[in-house]
């Protein structure tokens, strides 16, 4: 395990692209700018959106005629109702995150509890080269201090080579990266994690089977994901591909250089999104400049994009590879500004100016979704997987970051909702998870304790 | 059971689901606060003495009821911000989840959280060998415990109910019910392990709660007699 997680470093990228909210949409339209008027660039955009599902029929074209002469009288009354729908579809959206998160979460924590091979320590990345073994707490201290600086400059260092290679147009190179690291994780990690659950169970698997079954699912996996695929299949593949990146995390991480990671890591997604120098950003205005759609992979869809008809960097989008952070993270930023707004605008556009049109119309608005970044997915399975294997409150602790973690990203979409651009998901969330954990396990637990051993009920 | 609200009632709709979360997340951070008076003050005494200890338990189990009272107050506060809100923003001027529905929901939310705070601990030592009191104490717990947490969980609900209706109708001698119910509650858990003194007025008691929330939520006799007869 510790030759193959030496070599294989580019299997190692935490993933910080991912960490980001993004809504929907994914080609930004060409005349979209920050300067224009809202109306326009909904007008725009729901006239683009209805060529974009012409592919769908006939019925879609008219109504993009009827809406497009109905748009311009209606504007007045859309700018009114553009938040409270804003509002309504943001309560739908939350829910189409929760789920993932928590199916997430649970295959995390399942395994966590069950398999022990996740819990022992058999060797650190070389990502992390400081030991954790020391006597002292100072020398801990400083050794995990010492580990996270070179994870997050590692990190920092992926995302820039990204957006280079973004920038000049090196396409092929990064699609050829993000297969690449799909496939090994789609392959290699699932064996080991089908051996150790076999191992525990006691289950015994001969090779041709294994064989059969791992290939088989790799293969969808890759198609999956890659290419085209039924949406719930997709969803399902890329929350085990995070879970699967999570588990890996919490067993190669040590004690506390995980938690400082995931500090660290929160504090790096805010600055990566929000600062104007950030790659993350650069990288999203380099897409809105080509008008290109972001990036492939990475990202979470809770909606099917109407991408039949487009090119292929959008199909192959919805990947989610590890090498590919970097790019995803870039991604998301793309996504975030146009994409939300966008689609923020075209589903406040959508309901109102095509009431008379087409139930085909009201679909396409509804499967708008909203995308989170699959670094979110892993980092929050993380410090849950986290808390499930090292809190001694067991289950109560968990719970708690579980409850922390959906608040954050309840509070997140809101301010999405009300910001509409790009938003990192991860520092809001991972704050309340890391508070929650310490206190619960420090504070609430002897309490708990205390009160079930008498049997006392608050 | 508790459960079986959750899926039947709530799941449909998305805006309940995260009044649910934020509903255990209050009972939540009120734990927290509750649980880091309890233990400053636990290590601020003298660790030795056993009455001391038993006072101070007491003292926090109802500091902490208090404290989950004063964060269900704070809720209803929030949920009445966002429900004009959602008024000034719907298109027909009604909001699409009404006060009732929140107080419901929120109820369940604490419950819900206190609830799996109370056995979860508990579950996961079940599934271990089987050696329930074997020191000594009552060959019941696993059972009266499970009873309790349900009692409890549908109290929570209740006086989720109670708790707003009173809140938004200014009566405060509601309010004042509610806390004093919780109280009594809890101290009757203090009987424990004489389980007849705590069961079973924890029962009456919600049954009690459960007809006037009835009442109060517009149901009457006549409603419920419909109801059983449209059914049967």
């Amino acid at each position: 395990m510790i030759t193959f997680m030496n070599n294989s470093d580019s299997e190692e990228e935490p993933c910080n692209e991912r960490t980001s909210l993004m809504s929907a949409e994914s080609p930004p339209v060409p005349s979209y700018q920050d300067g224009l008027p809202a109306s326009e660039a909904g007008e725009a955009q729901a006239h683009r959106k209805r060529r974009a599902g012409s592919s769908r029929g006939p019925n879609n074209i008219a109504g993009g005629e009827m809406s497009g002469s109905g748009v311009p009288v209606r504007e007045s009354i859309l700018e009114n109702e553009e938040e409270e729908l804003t509002l309504k579809y943001g309560a739908k959206h939350v829910i189409m995150l929760f789920v993932p998160v928590t199916l997430c979460m649970i295959v995390v924590v399942a395994t966590i509890k069950s398999v022990r091979f996740y819990t022992e320590k058999n060797g650190q990345l070389i990502y992390t080269p400081f030991s954790e073994d020391t006597p002292s707490v100072g020398q801990r201290l400083l050794n995990s201090v010492l580990n996270t600086i070179v994870m997050i400059s590692v990190i920092i260092v992926m995302t820039v080579f990204l957006v280079l290679l973004y920038k000049y147009r090196c396409y092929k190179f990064i699609h050829g990266w993000l297969i690449l690291s799909s496939l090994m994780l789609l392959f290699l990690f699932t064996y080991i994690y089908l051996g150790e659950v076999l191992k525990t169970y006691n289950v015994a698997m001969d090779y041709p089977t294994l064989f059969i079954v791992i290939w088989n699912f790799g293969a969808v996996g890759m198609i999956c994901i890659h290419w085209k695929g039924p949406l719930q299949l997709q969803q399902a593949y890329l929350i085990m591909i995070s879970a699967l990146m999570a588990l890996v995390f919490i067993k190669y991480l040590p004690e506390w250089s995980a938690w400082v990671i995931l500090g660290a890591i929160s504090i790096y997604d805010l600055m990566a999104v929000l600062c104007p120098k950030g790659p993350l950003r650069m990288l999203v205005e380099t897409a809105q400049e080509r008008n290109e759609p972001i990036f492939p992979a990475l990202i979470y869809s809770s909606a099917m994009m109407w991408t039949v008809g487009m090119a292929k960097p959008d199909t192959a989008a919805r990947g989610a590879s590890q090498q590919a952070w970097d790019a995803a993270e870039d991604g998301r930023e793309q996504l975030r500004s146009p994409s939300h707004a966008e689609s923020q605008m075209s589903e406040t556009r959508g309901p109102a100016p095509t009431r008379p049109v087409t139930s085909l119309e009201e679909l396409e608005e509804e499967e708008r979704g909203v995308k989170l970044g699959l670094g979110d997915f892993i980092f929050y399975s993380v410090l849950v997987g986290k808390a499930a294997a090292t809190a001694s409150g067991d289950w109560n602790t968990t719970l708690a970051c579980f409850v922390a973690i959906l608040i954050g990203l309840c509070l997140t979409l809101l301010l999405l909702a009300v910001f509409k651009k790009a938003l990192p998901a991860l520092p809001i969330s991972i704050t309340f998870g890391l508070i929650f954990y310490f206190s619960t396990d420090n504070l609430v637990r002897p309490f708990m304790d205390t009160l079930a051993s008498h049997q006392l009920y608050i | 059971p508790a459960f079986g609200l959750f899926i039947f009632t709530i799941a449909r709709d998305p805006l309940r689901i995260i009044i649910l979360i934020a509903g255990a997340f209050f009972w939540l951070v009120s734990l927290l606060l509750s649980s880091l008076i309890w233990f400053i003050a636990v290590k601020a005494s003298d660790p030795q003495d056993e009455r001391l200890q038993k006072g101070l338990l007491i003292f926090g189990v109802m500091f902490s009821v208090l404290l989950q009272e004063a964060f269900r107050f704070l809720y209803y506060k929030l949920l009445r911000k966002a429900i004009e809100g959602l008024v000034a923003l719907s298109e027909d001027g009604c909001s699409p989840i009404s006060i009732q529905q929140m107080a419901y929901v929120a109820g369940v939310g604490f419950g819900l959280m206190s609830g799996a705070f109370s056995m979860i601990n508990l579950l996961a030592d079940a599934l271990g060998p089987g050696t329930v009191g074997i020191h000594g104490d009552s060959q019941l717990y696993f059972l009266t415990s499970a009873f309790m947490t349900m009692v409890l969980i549908f109290l929570h609900t209740f006086w989720g109910i109670l708790f707003f209706h009173g809140c938004e109708h200014r009566r405060w001698w509601e309010i004042a019910a509610v806390v004093i119910m919780h109280l009594t509650v809890s101290g009757l858990s203090f009987c424990n392990p004489l389980y007849v003194g705590s069961l079973v007025p924890s029962y009456l008691l919600m049954a009690a709660a459960a007809a006037w929330a009835y009442l109060l939520s517009g149901g009457s006799a006549q409603n419920l007699r419909r109801f059983l007869l449209c059914k049967c």
